[in-house]
């Protein structure tokens, strides 16, 4: 089964070098390839989950907090404490799965639909043209570099795949974005760069200090033998580069803009599952590697993720603009993901992964609905639309759907990751904590507040210009089908949230083991 | 006193080559197929021998005295020349559309390939010398030949600038470290790396009553050794003449002049300060730790205004010039002079400037097949470059990527983990930190030219395709790039160097 883990990073990236390579007068072509590379992709990764003992429950003790289900290891280069040491266990499955999904969804809608770059910036339709299997190439790129992320089981090769996503990234927003495209992902690119050095920093410090770059041994009940000036200062340098990633406030302003200019697949992506390796990082490698770090550092970072809740809610009560929207509601949400994990307790790790994946799912689905909206009517401005329900219903009922779910209504996806966290933190207990928890869940309600008034707006009203000369009011079956998958999901992880949480319970349970205090 | 003659082989190659190159030129005047044809065999039979040399088991010495030897052709000596080699040899190949048959154009192919191969020369002394003398005639038998290369754009007047430019600040920088190796001479009595080490090491009491008044000179002599040896890297403050000089130059000499030129001084930087000046690391020290943090900050700030190609890479090869010495500024702590710790600080140091030769040619080399030879012109001038030519242009992305130190430029980003890793370790975490900072600063500037290379290409007649020489050279380069990204422990392994006194 260690050929899944190979194969989860091999087949994207051939598919990647086979779309690309092809000329341009094939450009379709390429995108199919592209496509079912993704495909195979994600078969690969649904079946990683087969494993002996699936069926049992093992007795988990005191034990490494990563025990893998399938592993493989090699040295690469030993001058550089370097292994290619790949794993998947309960944390990092449902988010390899989800992001094997949703690069399929975005490929296989690139087959259908290549965004055409727009704005002030020459690009007459010689521009776009042909070059369509180029996104599908950079998207598998990036699917490379965030599974890479969340299988690698050494820290150095941790940091290299957290930096493979970066020039990628910059590329699919600089070349196929909105009006302001390149000052966007001139802003993404240097701002998350500056994240990434503070990883590099930060892994060299606890590599050269520990002597290993193992997480599965960093992580152990035992630590790493840091003193705890070296977790301090470690986990300050990890922390604030997970923070620009996931993003943290007030880290992150690079975001807004780079989701509002990204074309539909980017944000997608971006929203879905690229700022996971943040939190995820934040959790494996933040947490596991620097658990003093962390108890030193957790009051700061839950009141600064409950400010993400609060500011991301209020900023989005004022937010005319319906990527802007999504993209400082992701603020908030990602505010409740790091909310859990500051509380270091096993329901706030199990708050963040569950929110982790739901936020992949559901704001997923809404970067694809409003993205088919501007498509439709050239415009995001929440006053220029209104009546979406009389002139595209189906586009209109996703959107509802779409937005409940994101406001975390019970019995949705969302719902579980907010309510987890607002309990793990008052359950940690303590003034701050209950006031935390308790403005935490002002903020679940701010969210409530701008989303209701989102569709009030957009769907509810007379129809304006805009949207009753809207074509094609109908859905296509592309369409449905890429957007299908991720209703169906935000649905059945609302109803059985066990599914992801199962998978994580052991894992977590050791982790907070070692870390709470 | 023996000669011993298989330890100069490297060197006698060397020297053939160029001798036979220029005979060449003589026996059929103005053809540039049979000399280049020696010159690239010349080139690659030099590599061969300084390999087998190098390897043979035990380390030939020769130029014997009784206090040292002023020759040792050991694996330091054997990667330098082999490094060298290669590199003239991708020059040689960038040069294809350069030199013309016939003596009506710019660039005589028999006059080129010998200074060209004069210059190998040194380079190949250059890591055998054991002898502060033996050392400087190296550095300036590699430099020499540079100058008339560097003029050789004849009708272009910025071309004979750049060559007074480089031709004074050379002679200066020359005359700065031979003052120094005059005063390190004076102080001790002797030039051998080894028995000057044991003099400095000693201390000024045991070597008489007058030493002691000598002892600052030592000092002095350091730095100035140092100082002069700075101008060849490039290093701020002393690399006001790079910029100017690279762009007048041809394209091939520039990328030669930012390549050998500048391993030449890494090397010669490496050898005097842990060999010679190996008791005195503290004062070395702190002179490289400024003189890198200075280098790689005032390289990246100022490159982020160049219009200019090759001034964009003038400057970003003066901030790699920092990266390149940062490790040996760990020497400045205690804890970084330990055997080990030198060890580390030279191998980053050493394993750095391999990658970033790679590199810093590839970016070369993808520019000369998208502009010809002559002139890298403007920035704006390569819009839609990726278009018209989507290897050269996938080729220069990627090495601008690696100097970046990012995927997909691996080997660049190996060579990032490398000087920080080696940082950390031995303890100077503000400069780890300066070096992370600038890393992000220089992502700013490749990647506006990067970003260049995909726009929308202004219509006009499409350019003429790459000469083919271009075209094998940067295919090669291109090739071994890829090969030390995805095994970047091929080049930490050779950026182990023991140094054999």
């Amino acid at each position: 089964m260690t050929v899944l883990l190979l194969a989860v990073l091999a087949v994207p990236a051939a598919g990647a070098f086979a779309a690309a390579a092809l000329p341009a007068r094939f450009d379709r072509a390429g995108r199919i390839v592209g496509t079912v590379a993704a495909a195979l992709t994600f078969v690969a990764s649904v079946l990683l989950a087969v494993r002996p003992g699936l069926w049992l429950r093992s007795g988990w003790g005191v034990g490494p907090a990563i025990r893998p289900w399938h592993e493989f290891d090699v040295a690469w280069v030993p001058g550089l404490d370097l292994r290619l040491h790949l794993g998947v266990d309960g944390v990092s499955y449902p988010l390899v799965v989800l992001t094997a999904l949703l690069t399929l969804l975005c490929c296989g809608y690139t087959v259908w639909r290549v965004p055409a770059p727009s704005g002030p910036a020459p690009s007459g339709p010689d521009a776009s043209a042909g070059r369509g299997r180029l996104l599908v190439a950079l998207l598998l790129v990036i699917e490379v570099g965030i599974i890479g992320v969340f299988l690698a089981l050494d820290l150095v090769l941790f940091f290299v795949f957290f930096e493979v996503v970066l020039l990628p990234m910059y590329a699919v927003i600089a070349g196929w974005g909105g009006p302001g495209r390149r000052k966007a992902a001139r802003t993404f690119v240097l701002y998350t760069l500056f994240g990434s050095v503070l990883l590099l920093l930060g892994v060299l410090t606890v590599v050269t200090r520990a002597g290993t770059a193992d997480l599965v041994a960093l992580t152990g009940p035992g630590g790493a033998g840091l003193s705890r000036g070296t977790q301090l200062l470690a986990f300050t340098l990890l922390a604030l580069a997970f923070a620009v990633k996931s993003p943290l406030w007030p880290l992150h302003s690079w975001l807004p803009a780079a989701h509002t200019e990204a074309p539909t697949v980017g944000s997608v992506i971006l929203a879905g599952v690229l700022l996971k390796m943040g939190t995820y990082g934040l959790l494996r490698v933040g947490v596991g590697v620097a658990p003093q770090g962390a108890r030193w550092a957790a009051p700061v970072l839950g009141v600064l993720a409950v400010a993400a809740i609060i500011i991301g809610g209020l900023v989005c009560l004022a937010q005319d603009e319906l990527k802007r929207l999504i993209a400082y509601s992701s603020v908030g949400h990602m505010g409740f993901v790091l909310l859990g994990i500051a509380t270091l307790s096993a329901t706030g790790f199990q708050a963040a992964l569950i929110g982790n994946v739901a936020h992949g799912i559901i704001t997923g689905l809404l970067f694809f609905l409003v993205g088919a909206v501007k498509d439709r009517t050239h415009t995001g401005a929440v006053a220029e639309l209104g009546g979406l329900r009389e002139s595209a219903p189906g586009l209109a009922g996703l959107l509802g759907f779409a937005a409940i779910a994101s406001l975390g209504l019970p019995g949705l996806a969302g719902f579980w990751g907010e309510a987890f966290a607002v309990v793990a933190a008052v359950r940690r207990g303590g003034p701050l904590w209950t006031v935390l928890g308790v403005l935490a869940a002002l903020g679940a309600a701010l969210a409530a507040a701008y989303f209701l008034r989102l569709l009030r707006r957009v769907t509810h009203g007379a129809a304006t210009p805009t949207v009753s000369r809207l074509t094609p009011a109908r859905l296509a079956p592309v369409e449905l089908l890429s957007w299908g998958p991720l209703v169906v999901l935000a649905l059945v992880f609302g109803v059985l949230p066990g599914l992801v949480l199962s998978l994580s319970a052991d894992a977590v349970r050791v982790l907070a083991l070692v870390v709470s205090p | 006193m023996s000669i011993d003659h298989l330890a100069l082989l490297p060197a006698y190659l060397a020297v053939l080559t160029a001798v036979g190159v220029f005979l060449a030129d003589l026996a059929v005047p103005g053809r540039r197929g049979p000399v280049l044809t020696l010159a690239a065999l010349g080139c690659a039979g030099t590599a061969a021998a300084a390999w087998w040399v190098g390897h043979a088991g035990t380390v030939r010495r020769t130029f014997c005295t009784p206090v040292g030897c002023s020759y040792s052709a050991d694996r330091t000596a054997a990667v330098v020349a082999v490094l060298f080699a290669v590199l003239t040899l991708a020059v040689l190949a960038f040069s294809g559309p350069l030199l013309r048959d016939g003596h009506d154009g710019d660039a005589p192919p028999g006059e080129y390939a010998f200074l060209l191969t004069c210059s190998l020369t040194g380079g190949v002394v250059l890591g055998a010398a054991r002898d502060l003398i033996t050392l400087v005639v190296a550095l300036e038998t590699l430099t020499l030949p540079l100058y008339a290369l560097v003029a050789l754009r004849r009708k272009v007047v910025a071309s004979a600038e750049a060559a007074v430019t480089f031709f004074i600040v050379s002679v200066v920088s020359t005359a700065v470290t031979l003052l120094g190796a005059a005063l390190l001479y004076a102080a001790t009595g002797t030039v051998h790396f080894g028995h000057l080490a044991e003099a400095l090491a000693a201390g000024p009491e045991s070597a008489g009553p007058q030493s002691s008044r000598l002892a600052p000179l030592v000092t002095v002599g350091a730095v100035l050794l140092l100082v002069g040896l700075g101008f060849k890297v490039a290093a701020v403050p002393l690399h006001a003449w790079a910029p100017a000089t690279y762009d007048g130059a041809p394209l091939p000499v520039a990328a030669y002049l930012s390549t050998a030129s500048k391993l030449g001084g890494v090397v010669a930087i490496v050898l005097v300060t842990v060999g010679p000046l190996g008791p005195r690391l503290a004062v070395t020290g702190g002179v490289l730790a400024v003189l890198a943090a200075l280098t790689m900050t005032v390289g990246n700030l100022v490159a982020l205004r160049q219009r200019r190609m090759v001034r964009l890479l003038a400057w970003s090869s003066v901030a790699q010039a920092g990266y390149i010495l940062a490790p040996l500024g760990a020497f400045a702590l205690a804890g970084g002079r330990a055997p080990e710790a030198v060890g580390v600080a030279v191998a980053a140091t050493v394993g750095y400037a391999i990658f970033y030769v790679l590199l810093e040619l590839a970016a070369f080399g993808a520019v000369i097949a998208l502009r010809g030879a002559d002139d890298g012109g403007r920035i704006a001038e390569y819009r839609g470059a990726a278009r018209r030519s989507p290897w050269p242009a996938a080729v220069l992305v990627v090495a601008l990527a690696g100097l970046a130190g990012l995927p997909p430029g691996l080997a660049g980003l190996f060579a990032k983990v490398t000087v920080v890793r080696a940082l950390l370790v031995n303890g100077v975490v503000w400069l780890a930190v300066l070096v992370a900072l600038n890393a992000v600063v220089g992502l700013a500037y490749y990647l506006r030219v990067a970003a260049t290379l995909f726009g929308v290409p202004p219509a006009g007649p499409a350019r003429r395709p790459a000469h083919w020489a271009v075209v094998v050279g940067l295919a090669a380069v291109a090739v071994a790039g890829l090969v030390v990204g995805f095994a970047p422990q091929l080049v930490l392994d050779a950026a182990r160097l023991t140094l054999t006194p």
